[in-house]
């Protein structure tokens, strides 16, 4: 018994996931057939704006196979409106958005009718044979000219199409001075334009959904990463009693933020069941998932810095556009404000002001999609943060050392209000500096300029922090959010010895199960293999706020570390019975409780099976070690970190090449280091495809160009570097494990590591900006005009085919580096 | 209707199918093989790859009826008397996967990959893979489980290394390269 164990918390523990992951043995929605399941499938309208003037489904409704045919005017008075959480301001205008179209349609991709057949062959068939006759009215697509006076308007009963005007001034705030008297006396000031265009977050597993009517309770599996939320929605939204929904999360394909939401496809399948009393299964195409799934980022981001010639920030002003599509996502209209508070980053930024416009379109709506708000803020400042540095003539790291908070300084109140409560950007940055060779590239870089060299060198920086572990209820409150931000565990001990673990986060591929079963073991002293996490289903998991915003370990993981100490108080009081000594006299290590200064002592496991059995229970202890915990953070955590790009741009063909790549991320301690890492490149890999590859393209008539895969340029192998990644530790003073999230932390600092990189290497050409994603041909035009910001290139699907595969590019030698 | 006769993971079927019906909807709703799944329309993203007589295909691409006298292996016919699979282990070992969604296609990509190059070096793996999309990743510990695999695979290696483990679910133990 005085073996001394090993701790499992940070142990690269291989996944106990992965076990049926790699055999096929999987729990997709779509995987699933219940006796008598009827199938449905959408139709959706092919143009962005129009009246739906009449819809014939008699044909559709005869069709072999054919159960039934909806429209919306079928389902209105049932149907309810899609709910948006986060009323940002107190008038904000929200539309009513219902699930199925009634009488207009306001972005292409919106439903209009459904069917419900035998087989999901004849439910598709079936879609052909109904003819809707739309009348067009006209379509807004550009953010400027629908806030322009006389513009046709998205939802005319609002009268407007911007949605919300949310600003965040340090005066008014007193968190720090008025931005307008610090631009106005200031010695340097730089005003920059950016675009964050519009993404899709295109998770593998199309969403799906099934809702079995034929039990006690509706039973509703959806591919999602909030089964909780969508119970309670889908009960407001629809009226039905909560009580009588079961929610379930079965095994998800990913969703990156793309999942965060409440569907109008949830809400079809289940008036479907309802109506026909049999299960109806949903399953989405890849088409239907990029036409309608909700988008990410676009926005226009205005920003102007004002500095001393010696390069001290005095102030920053932040105003944005951005684009909500037709209709509100659940928290679509607060993405922007979840960047508010990080566009002063890292920096001592003594005033500052953000002002966002949200704007109606005729287009799919915007909400989450990783990073959410966080990416477009650490893009913007980061840019900024170059171009100040050309301006001043300084180095680019050098600048960021002379404005960023230091060690010494934390706890540090931002100028955006927010405290971080730790952080080491010195020490990251010179990981990052030492591995990356930093000086060596920047000889490169000067050898290749003044040889003038066809492919140049380009160095990206991106020093970053984020806000993440979503979050403090209060703070959420204040934000006009909804709901809370607090997560639950139960832990239940088996008569055997087995822990149950259950969690209220809803894990989608980040490997909660062994995460959690890793913390658990450590905390109760039982063996890795003994533990069992449980979620996603709100039949066992019966509370939870489920899992985004890097929020599952910093808030869940707490959540479940409390229910575990309040296990062993419990245990402690049997215990102390059957050892017949004072509680206080006992010892709780490595799973035991000993008797101190004896070798008298007994196992959780033994206490477990005496509070099953519970004969002999000490008077008023119930029989049961089992324990709850909710938590609610009083912070944010605040990951950091540095990371470098080197980037080979062509300035013949303008392609490029990431010859490395570097990130030195602070994400406090770690769990387990490989599934770290493995967030780590994910991350990356979507912040680099927002630089060089990805953009949802709309013709001038609304409709989405880039409506495949073979459009939309999710990056292969061929298109991604190998990453050189390593970790500095401070560890979070804000929870007893002192972890910081790390699901979008790769994500927020890549993009403008590689933009800054690829603006570096052809500044000397005349180039200050290049529009993302950075494409060979928009590269190379930038290069051509060898002046920034003329003539913008007209987007277009696919967007240039941006590949840095080598095969592509003028593979004669010139390029130098290691693959 | 017509009939397809066909050698799935090494069992025979014969079934009536509509002539339309792809070879990924026959095997996941009229065979059950629900561990080969469907990530698109258009053939880009390589979820539901199978082999075909030994070789990868993208089953949304086949028709049912295409397989008619052919075998065919999904992920679900890789593990043989409880053995993984080397490409799998490799994928586990390495942590290959995430949400999972594409990694039976990949692994069954991977293993086509292996069998026209043994030993590939990352380059080859990348371009071998690069008609699977995996959204989670970043592909760097795909990459590393494949050029692992071609390791334990290769003539050198010992026997009892190709199918050494059995597929058990506790089983966890920890990685051996976890960190970069």
């Amino acid at each position: 018994m005085t073996a001394t164990i090993e701790p499992e918390v940070g142990k690269a523990r291989l996944r106990k996931e992965d076990a049926r992951l790699i055999t096929g043995r999987t729990r997709w929605t779509d995987n699933l057939s219940l006796p008598g399941m009827l199938h449905m499938a959408i139709l959706r309208s092919p143009v962005a704006h129009a009246k739906i003037v009449s819809i014939d489904v008699s044909e559709a409704r005869g069709r072999a196979g054919v159960v039934a045919v909806y429209t919306g005017a079928d389902l209105a008075g049932e149907q309810g409106s899609m709910p948006c959480a986060w009323p940002i301001t107190e008038d904000m205008k929200a539309p009513q958005h219902p699930p199925l179209a009634v009488d207009t349609v306001r972005f292409a991709g919106e439903a209009v009718a459904v069917v419900v057949a035998r087989s999901a062959y004849a439910a598709a068939d079936a879609l052909e044979a109904i003819e809707v006759d739309y009348q067009d009215l006209p379509v807004v697509l550009d953010m400027e000219a629908a806030l322009a006076d006389g513009a046709a308007l998205v939802h005319p009963d609002l009268g407007t199409n911007r949605n919300a005007l949310w600003v965040f001034d340090s005066a008014d705030a007193g968190t720090g001075g008025n931005v307008e008297d610090a631009i106005g006396s200031a010695e340097v000031v730089v005003t920059r334009r950016f675009r964050q265009q519009r993404l899709i977050p295109a998770f593998m597993e199309p969403r799906s959904v099934v809702v079995d009517p034929t039990g006690e309770q509706f039973v509703v599996w959806s591919s999602t990463q909030i089964p909780h939320i969508v119970r309670v929605m889908m009960a407001m939204t629809l009226g039905v009693p909560e009580h009588k929904l079961r929610v379930i999360a079965p095994d998800v394909g990913g969703g990156f933020g793309g999942k965060l939401q409440v569907i109008p496809e949830e809400m079809l399948t289940f008036l479907c069941a309802r109506r026909l009393n049999k299960p109806v299964k949903y399953t989405e195409s890849r088409s239907e998932s990029l036409l309608s799934a909700h988008h990410g980022r676009d926005q226009i981001q205005d920003l102007t810095i004002a500095a001393t010639r010696e390069g001290k920030i005095t102030g920053l002003r932040v105003d944005l556009m951005v684009d909500m599509g037709a209709y509100l996502g659940l928290v679509g209209p607060g993405v922007p404000l979840l960047g508010a508070f990080m566009y002063n980053a890292i920096y001592k930024i003594p005033a500052y002001r953000f002002a966002c416009t949200n704007v109606f379109t005729n287009k799919t709506r915007t909400d989450t999609y990783r990073g959410a708000g966080r990416p477009e803020a650490t893009f913007a400042i980061e840019r900024m943060m170059d171009e100040l540095a050309v301006e001043l003539g300084m180095d680019p790291m050098e600048l960021r050392r002379k404005n960023w908070i230091t060690h010494e300084e934390f706890p540090y109140t931002t100028v955006a209000g927010l405290t971080y409560d730790s952080g080491n950007y010195e020490a990251a940055t010179d990981r990052a500096v030492e591995l990356f060779d930093y000086d060596g590239l920047r000889r490169e870089q000067r050898e290749r300029r003044d040889r003038g060299d066809i492919v140049q060198l380009g160095i990206g920086i991106s020093t970053y922090t984020e806000m993440c572990g979503l979050a403090p209820s209060r703070v959420l409150g204040a934000l006009s959010y909804a709901a809370g931000g607090w997560e639950h565990a139960s832990i239940r001990m088996l008569p055997t010895g087995k822990v149950e673990v259950v969690t209220g986060t809803s894990p989608h591929g980040q490997g909660h199960e062994t995460a959690w079963s890793q913390i658990i073991a450590d905390r109760l002293g039982v063996p890795f293999e003994d533990v069992e996490v449980l979620h996603g289903d709100t039949q066992v998991s019966h509370k939870g706020m489920d899992t985004y915003g890097s929020r599952s370990l910093t808030v869940g993981g707490i959540a479940a570390v409390h229910a575990a100490d309040k296990v062993i108080e419990k245990a402690r009081k049997i215990a102390a019975h059957m050892l017949e000594c004072d509680e206080g006299e006992l010892d709780f290590a490595a799973g035991r409780f000993t008797v101190r200064g004896t070798q008298s002592g007994t196992s959780i496991q033994e206490v477990a099976l005496a509070a099953f059995a519970a004969h002999n229970l000490p008077d008023g202890v119930e029989a049961s070690l089992d324990s709850d915990a909710t938590f609610d953070p009083e912070n944010f955590s605040f990951p950091h970190g540095t990371h470098l790009c080197a980037a080979e741009v062509d300035t013949e063909t303008g392609h490029v090449r990431l010859r490395s790549y570097v990130a030195v991320d602070d994400v406090g301690n770690v769990i387990n280091p490989m599934i770290v890492d493995g967030q780590v490149h994910g991350g990356l890999a979507q912040g680099i495809a927002q630089a060089l590859y990805e953009g949802a393209t709309h013709d001038e008539n609304g409709t989405l160009l880039t409506g495949t895969l073979a459009d939309y340029l999710v990056p292969s192998a061929v298109d991604l570097p190998s990453f050189t990644l390593d970790r500095t530790v401070t560890p979070s003073t804000s929870n007893p494990l002192g972890v910081k999230g790390v699901g979008e932390a790769g994500t927020i600092a890549s993009t403008p590591a590689v933009v800054n990189a690829i603006i570096d290497a052809v500044r000397h050409l005349g180039v200050a900006d290049i529009e993302m994603p950075c494409t060979p041909h928009r590269v190379w035009s930038a290069i051509s005009r060898g002046a920034p910001g003329n003539a913008p290139d007209a987007p277009g699907p696919g967007g240039g085919l941006g590949s840095i595969d080598s095969s592509l590019s003028r593979g004669n030698g010139r390029q130098g580096g290691a693959q | 209707m017509t009939v397809v006769r066909v050698n799935v993971d090494g069992v025979n079927y014969e079934d009536d199918v509509e002539p339309r019906m792809l070879l990924v909807h026959y095997l996941r709703e009229r065979l059950g093989k629900t561990g080969t799944v469907v990530g698109c329309d258009t053939s880009n993203c390589g979820s539901c790859t199978i082999h075909l007589d030994g070789h990868s295909v993208k089953s949304c691409s086949v028709l049912a009826v295409q397989a008619d006298g052919h075998e065919v292996t999904t992920i679900e016919g890789l593990a043989r008397d409880g053995r993984l699979h080397p490409v799998q282990r490799a994928f586990r070992d390495n942590h290959a996967l995430q949400c999972g969604f594409c990694t039976p296609g990949m692994i069954m990509q991977s293993i086509d990959l292996l069998a026209d190059n043994p030993d590939p070096d990352e380059q080859a793996v990348r371009e071998g893979i690069e008609g699977n999309l995996c959204r989670c990743t970043g592909y760097q510990n795909i990459v590393r489980a494949v050029l692992d695999a071609a390791r334990q695979m290769s003539p050198g290696a010992a026997p009892d290394r190709e199918r050494q483990e059995t597929v058990s679910p506790q089983a966890s133990p920890v990685a051996g390269g976890g960190g970069q």
